[in-house]
């Protein structure tokens, strides 16, 4: 089976294990191998949290520099921060939503400008998705629903060798009972702004 | 019950690496563990404190890895199955037991599983602990991914009853915080009753005891020797001219690269999973048919050193590589591309570079460095201490935890690190040889673990210093793990006693102790003084709740702060001397953000023109 490489970057709190355990429940289910690695070491600490996964018939479970065939950025900067993971071929898609890093916030270090980072994504990509995955998550219901509205762009690009359905199974079995509604609307709100 | 007690053999799971470890020992039949945390082995225990309160599982959060150890070897000593779990630098700790522990062995199996850290994620250093079975003389397993730890964790306790030694599994955090699927095998009923037979001849070591015991080591690492070459974790896959010989996780970068490079028929692979004693006669047959040999562990050459021993011995001149500057370095951790890369380079094989993308136009990005939490009293604490000592030359040694990163400007708090507890006993240090007045950090699982020699010290030894425990009565850093000064019943917890730090300090005869609520600005900035003024030991414990932990429990925090803009006249005090990351800058003006705001009230107290309160609306 073909390897697929999928770097997941997220700030802390947003959610970004939680996505990968759906995508590796997705798998499982699926029967289709994977290997995944996460660094979280002071993420609760407004640190970033950097996730791997290698669906197909590879066996290391890390990403080289330029090896990352998708990108998920959780965030603009990090996603920016993050492409050297990237190469000519990869697909990137970002969360357009800003996080300032507390340096940025207090004017030590500066922000950059959001258009600037999605032209120069697209200029070095193959692919560019961009959407308000915030925005859309506060319109599924839940605000904390950012890594599922992801979840449902990622789907929509048919990159991955995970099928709609086996994803939402894997929302079900892995996400908390109370927000499955919301998550799975997040998900499908995710899908139509990717193919949009 | 928990995911990793049930009776479901033959399932699939996805695991993390550390639950799959815990459900390797849980197969095992494990009946006893121990340990004191560390990332990147924190999950590890974390499951095992979960699944004690489900099954006949003990498992103690003990005060240091040393003293895991030692209550892990009792009761392998009395026949009960028991595991100890430690970070590589915790094994330093644990080291003073283990070398004598080799000598006396283990009834029933113990495994001792160390996870070291390359490229240091979350550690001081990046030591490779494989050394610790050549100092010891205990064997080692070092398996090379998420299902293999599962497998390897039975073995190992079955290794250590073979040989009657503690096992050391030794991992990586690419290992402990790596996802996969895990076939689960059957669960062995736990034996948790032991047995002790008394033999001092062979149990106390007094030297004439352990000049007997020290030539049985010896025989069992000789008999390890042939285990090692016999056992199924160490491999060989290929037939090639090319040999290459890996251990851990680069053993799946390395098998990757051969196949992307094509020279599956050139190569063959010695995976070593068995790595103390290493397998010698089968590494020489191995050397015997290869023209060349590259070596590739992350690390230190701790392979490579046998192997080329080992070819001397075999009378082979044959090219062997490995660290070298053109080849593996010795720093951090490996990676795919780099592997295929050096592999590709030794036996001059062709390979297609990725282009890397051109970065050169991608503007600076702010960095996002970690940062003491909202509301976070030690915040609070460094803050008044600086107050206390404005003017006043210091030196602050800081410890291991969450505060450490208070080192940052601008409350640099944190002058000198190397390991747990050496805030207390470099203290001493300076205060001996300099003018400097030292005021050291500690917080209170680091105090627990081994800051109180260092405290015993400095006042028999009269130092004039002053510690100021960090007490947010929890092991914050790791992930919220209880200490001996941990109130268990407001965790729900009950059979748990409870050591008061306060009493502990004035028990050890500190001539100057005091107690502040670091949330309290003015009072704690007066108690600092008073203790930083006085000549010999002071001790100053700060104590407030983790807030990190307080939001968890559901415990009541303070309503969020706003800035008044008619009272606020842009001194940026709150942000120049505190830097919570609750402050954002908007139009040139400090706010506050209000959802991350947890109303400790620190910042209002610093504001010279009173402008940050209280909102009015609840939260």
């Amino acid at each position: 089976m073909d390897v697929t490489r999928l770097i997941i970057v997220a700030v802390g709190g947003q959610g970004n294990l939680l996505a990968s355990r759906v995508l590796g429940e997705a798998a499982r289910r699926s029967q289709v191998p994977v290997r995944m690695s996460e660094i979280h070491g002071m993420a609760q600490r407004g640190g970033v949290v950097e996730s791997a996964l290698v669906f197909g018939d590879a066996q290391s479970p890390i990403i080289s520099d330029g090896e990352a065939d998708i990108l998920v950025g959780f965030e603009p900067a990090e996603s920016l921060r993050a492409l050297k993971k990237c190469n000519a071929d990869t697909t990137v898609i970002i969360n357009t939503a800003a996080l300032q890093p507390f340096t940025a916030a207090i004017g030590k270090g500066v922000y950059p400008d959001l258009d600037d980072i999605q032209r120069l994504i697209a200029s070095k990509c193959a692919r560019l998705i961009s959407l308000d995955a915030a925005a859309l998550a506060r319109k599924a219901g839940n605000v904390l629903s950012v890594n599922m509205v992801l979840l449902g762009a990622l789907s929509a690009t048919n990159l991955i060798p995970l099928n709609e359905q086996s994803l939402k199974d894997a929302i079900g079995a892995v996400t908390r009972q109370a927000f499955a509604e919301t998550n799975l609307k997040a998900f499908e709100l995710g899908r139509k702004a990717a193919t949009a | 019950m928990h995911k990793l007690l049930q009776d479901n053999a033959g399932e699939t799971l996805m695991l993390l690496g550390n639950e799959a470890i815990a459900r390797g020992a849980v197969e095992a039949g494990l009946a006893f563990a121990a340990t004191y945390p560390g990332t990147p082995s924190s999950e590890i225990s974390a499951n095992f404190f979960q699944m004690a309160k489900q099954s006949d599982l003990y498992f103690e959060y003990s005060t240091n890895e040393k003293v895991a150890l030692e209550v892990t070897a009792a009761a392998a000593n009395s026949g009960v199955r028991s595991m100890c779990i430690m970070k590589h630098v915790g094994m330093n700790v644990a080291a003073d037991a283990m070398m004598t522990l080799a000598y006396v062995g283990v009834k029933a199996g113990l495994v001792i599983l160390c996870a070291d850290d390359p490229y240091m994620f979350s550690s001081q250093n990046e030591q490779d602990n494989r050394y610790y079975g050549k100092l010891s003389g205990l064997p080692i397993l070092e398996p090379s991914s998420v299902d293999e730890v599962r497998q390897i964790m039975p073995y190992a306790f079955e290794l250590s009853e073979t040989l009657q030694e503690p096992v050391i599994v030794r991992t990586t955090t690419r290992i402990n915080h790596s996802t996969g699927p895990v076939l689960l095998g059957e669960i062995i009923p736990p034996k948790t009753k032991g047995n002790f037979v008394k033999d001092p001849f062979h149990l106390v070591t007094v030297p004439a005891v352990s000049r007997n015991l020290h030539v049985r080591l010896l025989k069992r690492l000789d008999q390890a020797e042939v285990l090692s070459c016999e056992s199924k974790y160490n491999f060989i896959h290929g037939k090639g001219p090319w040999g290459i010989v890996v251990n851990g996780v680069s053993y799946n970068y390395v098998a990757d690269a051969v196949r992307d490079l094509g020279i599956e028929d050139q190569t063959r692979i010695f995976r070593v999973g068995f790595s103390h004693p290493m397998p010698g006669e089968k590494l020489k047959a191995f050397l015997q048919g290869c023209e060349k040999v590259l070596v590739v562990e992350e690390g230190e050459p701790y392979m490579e050193e046998t192997i080329r021993a080992l070819a001397q011995e075999a009378g082979l001149i044959l090219p062997i590589g490995g660290k070298a500057p053109q080849l593996f370095s010795r720093l951090f951790e490996y990676d795919p591309a780099m592997v295929r890369e050096k592999i590709a380079a030794w036996f001059d094989v062709a390979l297609e570079p990725a282009v890397p993308l051109d970065l050169s136009d991608v503007p600076e990005i702010p960095q996002r460095p970690p940062n003491l939490c909202a509301g976070c009293s030690h915040r609070a604490t460094f803050y008044a201490v600086n107050k206390a000592t404005e003017g006043m030359a210091t030196v602050k040694p800081n410890d291991i935890g969450c505060y450490t990163l208070g080192f940052m400007p601008p409350l640099s708090a944190g002058d000198f690190l190397i390991c747990m507890g050496s805030s207390v006993g470099t203290g001493c240090g300076f205060s001996q040889v300099l003018d400097d007045k030292v005021i050291s950090y500690i917080g209170d699982s680091t105090f627990f673990h081994s800051g109180i020699p260092g405290l015993i010290n400095a006042v028999f030894n009269n130092h004039d210093m002053t510690l100021v425990i960090l007490d947010n009565h929890t092991t914050a850093m790791t992930g919220h793990q209880p200490h001996p000064g941990v109130d268990m019943s407001n965790l729900g917890q009950e059979g748990y006693g409870r050591v008061s730090i306060e009493s502990l300090v004035k028990g050890i005869g500190v001539p100057h102790v005091s107690v502040i609520r670091p949330y309290n600005v003015k009072k704690s900035v007066a108690a600092l003084k008073e203790a930083i003024a006085f000549e010999g030991v002071s001790v100053v414990i700060a104590q407030q709740d983790c807030v990190l932990q307080a939001r968890s429990l559901k415990k009541e925090t303070g309503r969020p702060f706003r800035v008044d803009p008619q009272k606020c006249a842009n001194h940026r005090n709150c942000i120049n001397d505190l830097a919570c990351p609750a402050f954002y800058m908007e139009n040139d003006r400090v706010c506050i953000d209000a959802s991350i705001c947890t109303g400790c009230s620190v910042c209002a107290q610093v504001c010279p023109e009173n402008a940050i309160v209280p909102v009015k609306e609840k939260k």
